[in-house]
């Protein structure tokens, strides 16, 4: 991890890293703005003129959006507070690599809407890795340039959510209505499908609907595949990426 | 400046941040006064008697050994309670995911807690000079709180213990903490209800030291196995244990 065994990493290399678990509840007792400033501290000397650490506690307060709970105790905030308070410890000394760990489990849609605002705003922002954990392929097909997915600990597909869905099937799957009739339809080119069937049809075509396969889909055909032997090892060694 | 001083500096920040936490939420303030506040009321109703040979009340006597086992209780045993809490709910990991960040907790735990032991000093020390004077005697005063702090001649001199306990007395803190406070506190004379009839400064030092030494040697030791340890899913299993735990 960043050219170091982590379990030999020392503390300059830790200084490149920002870590983000499930549920975090320390230092309930302090107050947002005073744990996010006393926590960027240990990060000055590890600052380079290219990437000067850490954050100014203000700017990182607004960026996860606290700045009305920066004087809030941190056990009295919210569990989407808490988590962006999280993410906010995670980002404070600027790293090269961040680890969310299954940042939106247990969110309300708004909780998890305004976390992926952040997720992208942070991706967007800063010449910083984000590696997230998720059960939730929609989340991961939303926010990941590049997907990776393990099934018992192997990695059973890699790349982008396009090209995942890809090698399972280059079809999509359309449904229409013709004269109050419901058909289903699959294709490898439904764009040029619906043009014919407009062709053809015209006014008679209504409730129409394409939808391409989705990342769920794509996941559950290759577990599935994986389980029942025909992959064996993982299709490809993973290689250093620069963000 | 040096990735190791900042984090000192940032233990200094911590610890101060702590001491004020400790200091403006109730339940640390209680835990803070209890103990000194159940002593002064007991010293108070059993005033009575002299130390033994001597003119001098008793209840002027253990002042200063209730403050030891008062330092005892914020230093020690208020620590190991915070450590227990700070391992529980993750801080430990965080100190541990922050670059020296264990430089800074420790600073920061060492300084908080000194902070508070003092003020818990303070609270026994500043009434007594009211409730007490030399003239009012003292019963005798020997709550059965704990076996050690019972043979440390914190209540009672410990010249009137057999000889084995003072030995075994003497291998603790407590008794000296309680010693050096009272030949800092208490007139010259009442150096003669003590072992060898002495202060024994140079003994008071040396142990204190030597606990003092040992203790800050062992503490980061024991810290950094116990972050080492200390993972995402290590503690997120306690909390599941904790929460199965019928409160």
């Amino acid at each position: 991890m960043l050219g170091t065994d982590p379990e030999a990493g020392d503390e300059a290399w830790r200084a490149r890293l920002g870590i983000v678990l499930q549920s975090w509840r320390d230092h309930g007792k302090w107050r947002v703005r005073e744990l996010l400033g006393h926590l960027g501290r240990y990060y000055t000397p590890y600052g380079t003129p290219e990437r000067a650490r850490p954050y100014d506690t203000d700017e990182l307060v607004s960026l996860v959006g606290l700045t009305d709970q920066a004087d809030t105790p941190v056990a009295r905030l919210s569990g989407g507070q808490r988590r962006r308070l999280d993410v906010a410890i995670g980002i404070v000394g600027k790293p090269d690599l961040l680890f969310l760990d299954e940042p939106t489990v247990g969110f309300d849609p708004q909780a998890r809407q305004e976390f992926h605002d952040l997720v992208r705003r942070l991706s967007d922002r800063e010449d910083t890795t984000i590696l997230l954990t998720t059960h939730d392929l929609d989340e991961a097909e939303k926010l990941a340039d590049r997907i990776v997915i393990l099934s018992g600990g192997v990695i059973v597909a890699d790349g982008s959510a396009v090209e995942l869905a890809e090698r399972v099937s280059g079809k999509a799957e359309v449904r229409y209505s013709r004269d109050g009739e419901f058909f289903t339809h699959s294709d490898e080119d439904a764009t040029g499908y619906v043009r014919e069937l407009f062709a053809a049809y015209g006014e008679a075509i209504g409730d129409l609907e394409v939808r391409r396969v989705r990342l769920e889909d794509v996941y559950l055909a290759m577990v599935r595949e994986f389980e029942s032997g025909q992959r064996t090892v993982a299709p490809s060694e993973l290689t250093e990426v620069t963000a | 400046m040096n990735a190791g001083a900042v984090a000192l500096r940032a233990g200094v920040h911590r610890g101060w941040i702590e001491f004020r936490q400790n200091m403006t939420n109730a339940q640390d303030v209680w835990s803070v006064v209890f103990f000194p506040v159940i002593a002064l009321i007991v010293m108070y109703m059993l005033r009575g008697d002299k130390v033994p040979g001597t003119d001098f009340s008793l209840g002027s006597q253990s002042i200063p050994g209730i403050l030891g086992m008062n330092l005892v209780l914020n230093g020690l045993l208020a620590l190991a309670m915070a450590l227990t809490m700070d391992r529980e709910d993750g801080t430990l990991l965080r100190a541990k995911a922050t670059p020296n960040g264990m430089i800074g907790y420790l600073t920061g735990k060492v300084i908080s807690r000194a902070g508070t032991s003092v003020v818990g000093l303070l609270i026994p020390l500043v009434p007594a000079a009211f409730l007490f004077d030399s003239e009012q005697g003292m019963g005798v005063v020997m709550l059965p709180m704990m076996l050690l702090m019972a043979i440390s001649g914190v209540f009672y001199p410990i010249t009137a213990l057999p000889e084995w306990l003072q030995w075994i007395a003497q291998g603790f803190p407590i008794y000296w903490l309680g010693l050096g406070l009272r030949s800092a506190l208490l007139p010259v004379a009442m150096s003669a209800a003590e072992i060898g009839e002495s202060w024994r400064h140079l003994e008071t030092i040396g142990v204190l030291g030597a606990w003092a030494v040992i203790g800050l040697l062992l503490a980061p030791v024991v810290l950094l196995r116990m972050a080492r340890r200390e993972s995402g899913s290590s503690v997120a299993a306690r909390r599941r244990k904790a929460m199965q735990r019928p409160m």
